[in-house]
């Protein structure tokens, strides 16, 4: 069980994450989503233990995180940042070694290393890509490749930061069929996302974000219904029966929404007569 | 397992292996090599004038090369890898600029000639501190492009140090001694300096080699390696230790030699891919090997003067450091 217990987070004085209670299951996909700017990466970071929260801790079965040691929580907790950098020209198999680096001993790799390496290869479909250049290969195989490192070192949770942006529709299905796989085996997973639709059909469990605290948290229907919705990103949307699941189907902007007055004036949406 | 790992290990040891090689011709080479050619037959016959121009002159200045070079080459990989820019080198952040400064120091306040430790010392001090103040200032970030700005600032601030403290200095000899320092050189050493300076690269090296692990976890840019349980802090500790101790006493018996650091990883990625840990081992032979070839050409090159290989480094360094860049702006466009 991973646990926050009233975390608080404050940039510039501003609470990004703001009293954040949180129990996340074993065994189970939950999404965070939220509007840009709603501290789900900042949250993302606190959970993985590489931010250390102002006020409140995480545990990790029962054990505050910060009393772990670097390598150990390393080894128990697997993340993957929002935005990958990917310094040096390896090839897959190389950089999907840097994921057993928490387990490395002293003198290298050990057969255990290799064959976790080889596994999270075989999972993530990209055994046949093994000798190619990571920074030639496509979204859609980097997005595999980046799963493939934080699954060989064989981490009880994957915290993954939007793990799917960027990737088209295919690409984002493979990609949450594997966490889902991890999840199966008893693993915990912790995504963020932003397509809404494809967190209801994807996510057992829907934690919804706005300005720093948790304003919903459930099966994903309930957690994302109308009410929260406008509240949270300011949409007037509904969910309707698509078939293959639940499909959102956004009506408009509601005015009351958070900063909707200026994103009214130029949302992503206005037409700019100049462009 | 479809690229068994074993395999790989292989063909880094005969990299390995092939850079030892050259370094035992080259020492050879530098043996026999210079004003005065010794042939290898003569190499060892008591009586020989020239027996004493190979022990008292060229073994402390074969050595030298050896470990210097190798300082700068491990030095520069351990930077490379550290920042994520294969732009970084001691010379060109002015890390060894640094220590040259700490080192001339110690002539303008007249200690150096107290205590054979003491200029060795503040130039070790130097380094450190020159690759923390280039930590501290590119930030935890780390961008590749403020660490090298920070560098070049860094470096003429330290250049112009060093200019001003032996002007200021009483030394007659101050115009020529600015050039030393600046421009290195490995002429005219002594068995002392070797003993000087060999220890503390040894040590540097080893803590040096120490860091990859973090390095290659580096890859990931610093929140990734820190996902994988890398202690930056502990990092930085180390590269600012270890290229304090190599860079510092490579430079104190030296002078600065820039380019040795930037070449050298360059050229090794060609061979063993781009993995930082596997650069460290070759780049160090590398290192040796490159700044034992550049003093042999230094020597045997006509002239009235012998010049400087620090000279010789940064007319070759400097052409390769523009077309490193040109590539690398291609490769980012």
């Amino acid at each position: 069980m991973l646990t926050a217990q009233g975390l608080t987070v404050r940039i510039d004085g501003r609470a990004v994450v703001d009293a954040v209670d949180l129990t996340l299951q074993p065994g189970e996909v939950t999404a965070i989503v939220g509007p840009n700017g709603a501290g789900k990466s900042t949250l993302m970071g606190c959970l993985a233990g590489l931010r250390r929260p102002e006020r409140g801790e995480v545990r990790l079965a029962d054990k505050p995180l910060s009393s772990l040691g670097d390598r150990e929580r390393a080894q128990r907790l697997g993340y993957l940042p929002q935005t990958p950098e990917i310094a040096w020209r390896l090839d897959v198999q190389t950089f999907v070694r840097l994921g057993r680096t928490a387990h490395r001993g002293v003198f290298g790799e050990t057969a255990l290393d290799a064959e976790a390496v080889a596994h999270a290869l075989e999972t993530t479909q990209m055994a046949a890509f093994a000798r190619r250049d990571i920074t030639t290969l496509s979204g859609g195989e980097r997005a595999r490749a980046l799963i493939a490192r934080a699954l060989a070192g064989e981490p009880d949770w994957l915290l993954a930061d939007e793990p799917l942006s960027g990737l088209d529709p295919a690409h984002q299905l493979d990609a949450t069929e594997i966490l889902r796989g991890f999840a199966k085996a008893g693993g915990g997973v912790v995504v963020t996302l932003h397509d809404l639709s494809f967190a209801a059909r994807t996510a057992d469990r829907i934690v919804v974000l706005a300005e720093g605290r948790i304003i919903a948290d459930g099966a994903p229907v309930q957690a994302l219904n109308p009410e929260v919705l406008k509240y949270a990103y300011g949409l007037e949307a509904r969910w309707i029966d698509g078939g293959g699941g639940p499909l959102l189907d956004i009506l408009g902007r509601h005015a009351r929404g958070p900063d909707s007055m200026d994103t009214h004036a130029k949302g992503p949406n206005a037409i700019d007569p100049h462009a | 397992m479809t690229s068994p790992p074993v395999l790989r290990d292989w063909r880094l040891a005969r990299l390995d292996l092939g850079l030892l090689a050259l370094l035992i011709l080259l020492s050879t080479l530098s043996l026999i090599a210079g004003r005065v050619w010794v042939p290898l037959n003569h190499i060892g016959v008591a009586g020989d004038p020239r027996w004493l121009i190979i022990t008292e002159l060229r073994v402390p200045r074969t050595l030298l090369a050896l470990a210097v070079g190798a300082a700068l080459g491990l030095s520069g990989a351990t930077l490379q890898g550290y920042t994520r820019n294969p732009l970084a080198d001691p010379g060109v952040l002015g890390v060894s600029a640094m220590a040259a400064l700490g080192a001339v120091l110690t002539l303008y306040l007249n200690i150096a000639y107290d205590n054979v430790w003491i200029l060795p010392a503040f130039a070790m001090g130097g380094a450190g501190i020159g690759v923390l103040t280039l930590v501290l200032i590119a930030g935890p970030a780390g961008e590749a492009v403020s660490f090298l700005l920070a560098g070049v600032i860094l470096s003429t601030i330290a250049s112009a140090g060093v200019a001003l403290a032996l002007t200021l200095s009483p030394n007659p000899w101050a115009a020529s001694e600015i050039m030393t320092w600046l421009m290195g050189t490995l002429a005219d050493r002594s068995i002392v300096d070797v003993e000087t300076a060999a220890p503390f690269i040894l040590i540097g090296g080893a803590i040096l080699l120490g860091t990859g692990r973090a390095l290659d976890a580096l890859t990931l840019g610093e929140t990734g390696a820190r996902a994988l349980g890398v202690s930056l802090r502990r990092t930085q500790g180390m590269i600012a230790v270890g290229v304090g101790l190599a860079c510092g006493a490579a430079v104190a018996v030296s002078g600065v030699i820039g380019f040795v650091g930037l070449i050298v990883p360059h050229l090794v990625r060609r061979m063993a891919g781009e993995r930082p840990s596997r650069l460290l081992i070759p780049s160090a032979l590398a290192g040796a090997d490159l700044l034992l070839a550049a003093d042999i050409l230094v020597r045997v090159t006509p002239g009235a003067n012998e010049v400087h290989v620090g000279v010789a480094m940064a007319a070759l360094g400097a052409p390769f450091f523009l077309a490193l860049l040109i590539s690398l702006r291609r490769r980012l466009a």
